[in-house]
């Protein structure tokens, strides 16, 4: 495989998102478009960014809306943008900012661009529904009919079950198995205990609730003026807890294996609504324009496995060899952000970086090792601040280089795992 | 002068295809010499046999005709002058439309008053499908009626209804709405609009398709009141009701132009009503009214092209600005901008006062969507725009900050010493303030040189004037930064002096003390505010006190009588009234009493109970409480000039009419000065110090003006 050898170094220069809302809560009525606008626009404000400098936006959505599927291109469209800004969207499911980051990191690497925003957006709110195959058949023929006994006749094949809509289910199509129960699957797998689980569950709130409200969470954050009134502004997360407690976890009920399970609304991510974006820049661009980076993308990897497996297992194929690019170890880590989409895949993934038999599964003969825990989602993870599909890895990105910036260290490893059996890991050092 | 012809004649297939393209102009005008070249491509066109068509197309993109090159009203001696002028437009298009070659006119861009009545008499009427095609008669803006054919045409082809919509109101009509309406007869492409033109022109010839057809829609309310002579009745008659309603019949053009569309209908022969139109015309050319009205036509026009420093100052680039405080003036600010296309970063200290300045913002946007003047997109573009923080991020890269926050000196000091430390050496920090004095604030600046004052009023979106005040240390190229900056989003911007109440505020506060004067003399509310409406002001001072809250009001008097002592004494009335705790509409209780909505519903009598002989009010002529009033203002104005606040008369009268609403028929204070004499004024004002010695002293320009029968304009020629 060949090794990521970066011809520019890729600056990430500052990321910023908006608060993120628990699904059918207060952003509801905002578009993913919107609200990927509202985090785009607020970082070429607080970048002092020259707007006409930007040559590239890459945005991922994961459910684009079906009347304007190019979100990157609506987004690049806002009238603070230029019109040539080139834009286009991605879709890699969780880690569907992050494909955005990395190709945009990619497009300066080989010189194609100098300044580019990438991110994701995803509106839980705002999810297509759709007709029925038999519905959707009924309109296409009455539209082509050209007489009005045709197009009567059209809808006379209609049948009662045609009329129920059909929403979008967070299942895998070639498996059938709904996210959750790959979630439970894993745990079973694994030897991870509800305890367990429900114990990361409460380090995640306790860590989002601590970033909160000491301002580091809220400093990536833009306050967006609440519909329908936008009289008042929503400055924070609304799924943190500040006051939960292992007890109140413990007696949530499992929700997709209800006898033997062990995976419940508590230790799994909500649905979310969000938006985030992130400034990539050349180094050379960066200085020319006196912005200082945060930090450099030192190396990146994708993987993917059969989706029937262990769905969210990707992360501990990627890691190694986003490592390995990176010329690093875990040891070098002074931050690991990693992607909670449930307690029991989070701590899957800890015990496949530990495992000798995921290494060689990776192609390595040893090991990633042991994530210190004091390391991990230091301000929380998707299961406290929510994860809005698209957006959850340019927030990850935006988290982990403010807080190596922060703490002063120098590499940080992040992880997202994604529908499909991908996954996605990445290293940065601190400029 | 130019040798270059201004209309060019090149014949297409047997069409003659006329290029206006006016020499050396941004857009084309009518003039005597360009009449004179159309007239002899008429002559070749009627002669040449093998010419069986013409088309009349504009060679300046997105503009067609202006209408007539208003110089030449300048010249007009007597009525008679005036209507001769017409009648020869009258022939001129009389051989347009019944001429044996037909002619089809393209238009492409803004159609006006005799570009319109040209196009009106063409056979057919094609219109460029582009935001910039709109058709008016706007002579009425200028007390006159459209005086070549307008009043006649123009209801034959839209109806009686919507041409005399068009006609009294001066409107624009956008190339969609004239061809639901009639005006036009088909909408094409701009790229096409030529050869589409000439097609259309050689079918006329050719006779496949009827001249002057009729291409308006006739639905019920249309027969019912456009199409027989009772219907019509009813029209005219509720026209000049409402006109004299609106107008206070002040405006004598509104009445003359009703009777000229009527004398169209009269049973009499066509003649007619285009006679009587010429003689309206003539008729109104000499009215004072039109003389004032053409006056502030001249003066926003040349204020337009008045950069307001020396030339070769350029102004900075303004591609973004930051304005500070998001409250009722800093979101008008925010808004007028953003409507503009104009990115605005806009911080107040809370995000929820943030969120209440960009709700403000979407409010006044949202007027446009609700008027479908803008799409449901340039709406979310236009909000998009406004970007809303706590912080001063973002601010490193405006040029021009707006500061609005509360009207306190120290908090504005504090504000501006913040400012400065993030924003570029090179930053313009504008201060918008109705009192302060500007070198005040600028006290606190590092680099006093780039601050300056921008004194908007309220609300910003609605009110069109704005005034820019510079202090000795201001650079010139911030002041024309500022004031290019003024005039892209919409203002008319005067350049005043830094002194208290600048210019606007500071000829206000005499005509409302002397209105609370009044007050203490016993006279009552309404008297003092109708006799001012009937002189033409919008309000009456005492309505505007409860507009503007009697808070502010106070403030601002206060600030007055100390800047300027004994003349500016606020009255016992207003201290009264305001000690009493009436804060005017906002408080819903004022001189004038609200319901709970805040609808105005009549003086609140029991406000009588505060003054000196109570509600036993007593009469005063009113002519007598006009000019007191209006004169208080007129010598303040005068003082203004004397002391260099406003830097000419066309200014001072600019920002009265704009600013406060100083009937725009008088022209202003200083046009109304020369109207009454100044002798005339300087003895009114001395007779006015006799009995009542201190605020009408006369200013002393007034009196060194009396000694040489001086006048603040000349009186011939353009008035600026």
């Amino acid at each position: 495989m060949p090794i990521y050898e970066p011809g520019r170094r890729v600056a990430i220069i500052a990321g910023v998102r908006t608060p993120f809302a628990k699904a059918g809560t207060t952003l509801r009525a905002l578009s993913a478009i919107e609200l990927g606008k509202i985090a785009v626009s607020e970082l070429v404000h607080r970048t002092d960014l020259d707007p006409a400098s930007v040559d590239l936006l890459v945005f991922g959505t994961v459910l684009p809306s079906v009347l304007a599927p190019n979100i990157a291109r609506e987004i690049a469209l806002m009238p603070l943008l230029p019109k040539r800004l080139d834009a286009y969207s991605v879709s890699r499911a969780c880690a569907s900012a992050n494909q955005a980051i990395t190709d945009a990191a990619d497009q300066i690497a080989l010189g194609h661009a100098h300044v580019a925003i990438a991110g994701g957006a995803e509106s839980l709110s705002n999810v297509p529904i759709l007709h029925s195959r038999g519905f959707s058949d009924a309109l296409v023929a009455a539209s082509k009919a050209k007489t009005l006994s045709a197009r009567v006749q059209a809808f006379a094949k209609i049948r009662a079950k045609d009329f129920i809509p059909i929403t979008p289910a967070i299942a895998e199509p070639t498996t059938g198995e709904s996210m959750g129960q790959s979630a439970e699957k894993m745990a079973k797998l694994n030897d991870v205990t509800r305890e367990e689980q429900d114990a990361l569950a409460l380090a995640s709130h306790r860590n989002a609730a601590k970033g909160t409200a000491d301002g580091r969470l809220t400093a990536e954050i833009v306050p967006v003026m609440i519909p329908p009134r936008f009289e008042t502004a929503m400055t924070s997360d609304n799924g943190i807890r500040p006051d939960t407690t292992a007890e109140a976890l413990a007696a949530l009920k499992p929700v997709f294996d209800r006898r033997y399970g062990s995976v419940t609304a508590g230790n799994a991510s909500p649905l979310t609504d969000g938006g985030a974006a992130v400034l990539l820049m050349s180094e050379g661009a960066a200085k020319a324009a006196g912005l200082k980076p945060k930090a450099y993308i030192r190396g990146y990897a994708y993987a993917a496995l059969d989706p029937g497996e262990q769905l969210l297992q990707g992360p501990v194929l990627a890691a190694p060899m986003a490592l390995k690019r990176a010329g690093l170890t875990l040891k070098d880590m002074d931050l690991v952000e990693m992607h909670e989409a449930f307690a029991a895949q989070v701590l899957s993934n800890l015990r496949g970086f530990e495992s000798p038999y995921w290494a060689e599964r990776a192609g390595f003969s040893s090991p990633v090792g042991a994530v210190d825990r004091a390391r991990l989602n230091v301000m929380g993870g998707s299961i406290s601040i929510g994860h809005p599909f698209g957006a959850t890895g340019a927030r990850v990105t935006t988290t982990l280089v403010n807080e190596l910036e922060r703490r002063g260290g120098q590499f940080g490893l992040m992880t997202v795992c994604a529908a499909g059996g991908l996954g996605f890991a990445m290293v940065v050092e601190r400029a | 002068m130019s040798t270059q012809p201004a209309v060019t004649l090149e014949v297409v297939d047997g069409i003659a295809v006329l290029t206006f393209d006016l020499p050396g102009e941004s857009v084309n005008k009518f003039s005597p010499a360009v009449i004179d070249e159309f007239t002899a491509h008429i002559d070749r066109i009627e002669q040449d046999r093998s010419i069986r068509g013409a088309v009349l197309i504009s060679g300046k993109k997105g503009n067609f005709v202006a209408g007539a090159d208003i110089d030449q009203f300048l010249e007009f001696r007597t009525a008679a002058d005036a209507a001769r002028a017409s009648a020869f437009g009258h022939a001129m298009f009389h051989r347009i439309e019944k001429g044996r070659a037909p002619v089809v006119v393209a238009v492409d861009g803004a159609c006006l008053g005799g570009g319109l009545e040209f196009a009106l008499a063409c056979a057919y009427r094609i219109a460029a499908d582009s935001p910039k095609t709109v058709f008016a008669l706007p002579e009425v803006k200028i007390g006159l009626i459209p005086g070549a054919g307008g009043t006649q045409r123009l209801p034959q082809r839209v109806g009686l209804q919507a041409a005399l919509d068009m006609i009294l109101t001066g409107k624009n009509v956008r190339a969609k709405k004239a061809l639901q309406i009639g005006l036009v007869d088909e909408m094409v492409h701009p790229s096409i609009l030529r050869a589409i033109a000439i097609e259309r022109a050689k079918e006329l010839a050719a006779g496949t398709i009827a001249r002057q057809r009729d291409s308006r829609t006739h639905g019920a309310k249309e027969i019912l009141l456009d199409d027989n002579m009772l219907g019509r009745a009813v029209v005219f008659r509720q026209a000049r009701e409402q006109t004299l309603k609106k107008s206070g019949g002040h405006y004598p053009a509104l009445l003359a132009a009703i009777d000229a569309v009527s004398a169209g209908y009269s049973a009499a022969s066509e003649a007619h009503g285009y006679a009587e139109e010429a003689r309206l015309f003539g008729e109104m050319a000499m009215t004072p009214v039109c003389k004032q009205l053409m006056f502030l036509f001249y003066a926003t026009t040349a204020l337009k092209k008045d950069s307001g420093v020396a030339p070769g100052v350029t102004a900075l680039d303004v591609p973004r600005i930051g304005v500070l405080g998001t409250g009722f003036m800093g979101a008008g600010i925010a808004a007028v901008s953003v409507m503009q296309g104009i990115p605005v970063r806009f911080k107040d200290t809370a995000p929820d006062r943030v969120a209440k300045g960009v709700a403000a913002v979407r409010d006044v946007i949202r007027d446009g969507l609700t008027k479908r003047r803008i799409t449901r997109q340039q709406f979310d573009d236009q909000v998009g725009l406004v970007s809303g923080t706590v912080e001063y991020t973002g601010f490193g890269r405006v040029p021009l900050v707006i500061e609005a926050v509360f009207e306190d000196l120290a908090v504005k000091q504090a504000v501006l010493k913040e400012t400065e430390a993030v924003l570029a050496p090179t930053a313009i920090f504008a201060t918008n303030t109705s009192t302060i004095p500007i070198a005040k604030v600028a006290a606190a600046s590092t680099r006093p040189e780039r601050v300056i004052g921008m004194h908007f009023f309220s609300p910003v979106h609605k009110m069109p004037l704005l005034e820019v005040i510079v202090t000795p240390k201001t650079a010139p190229e911030v002041t024309a930064t500022v004031v290019e900056y003024g005039r892209r989003i919409g203002k008319t911007v005067i350049i005043v002096n830094d002194a208290p109440g600048f210019y606007v505020n500071r000829i206000l506060a005499p005509y409302v003390n002397e209105a609370g004067k009044l007050l203490d003399e016993g006279i009552a509310i309404d008297a003092i505010d109708q006799a001012m409406a009937k002189f033409g002001f919008p309000v009456g001072p005492i309505n505007l006190i409860d507009e503007v809250g009697l808070d502010v009001a106070g403030k601002s008097g206060a600030i007055m009588a100390e800047a300027f002592g004994g003349r500016m004494k606020p009255s016992e009335a207003l201290q009264k009234v305001l000690g009493a705790g009436r804060l005017g509409r906002k408080g819903r209780k004022g001189f004038y009493a609200y319901d709970a909505d805040g609808k105005k519903e009549g003086v609140d009598e029991s406000v009588y109970a505060l003054f000196s002989g109570g509600s036993r009010r007593r009469e005063l002529p009113r002519e007598e409480i006009q000019q007191r009033l209006s004169l208080a203002m007129c010598n303040e104005a005068a003082r203004c000039l004397e002391e260099g606040i406003v830097r000419s008369p066309r200014d001072g009268d600019i920002g009265a009419v704009f600013g406060i609403g100083f009937p725009p028929f008088r022209g202003g204070p200083f046009r109304y000065i020369d109207s009454v004499g100044v002798a005339e004024v300087v003895k009114q004002l001395e007779a006015l110090d006799a009995q009542q010695p201190g605020p009408f002293v006369p200013a002393a320009i007034l009196r060194e003006m009396a000694k040489t029968n001086g006048t603040f304009y000349p009186t011939i020629g353009k008035p600026v």
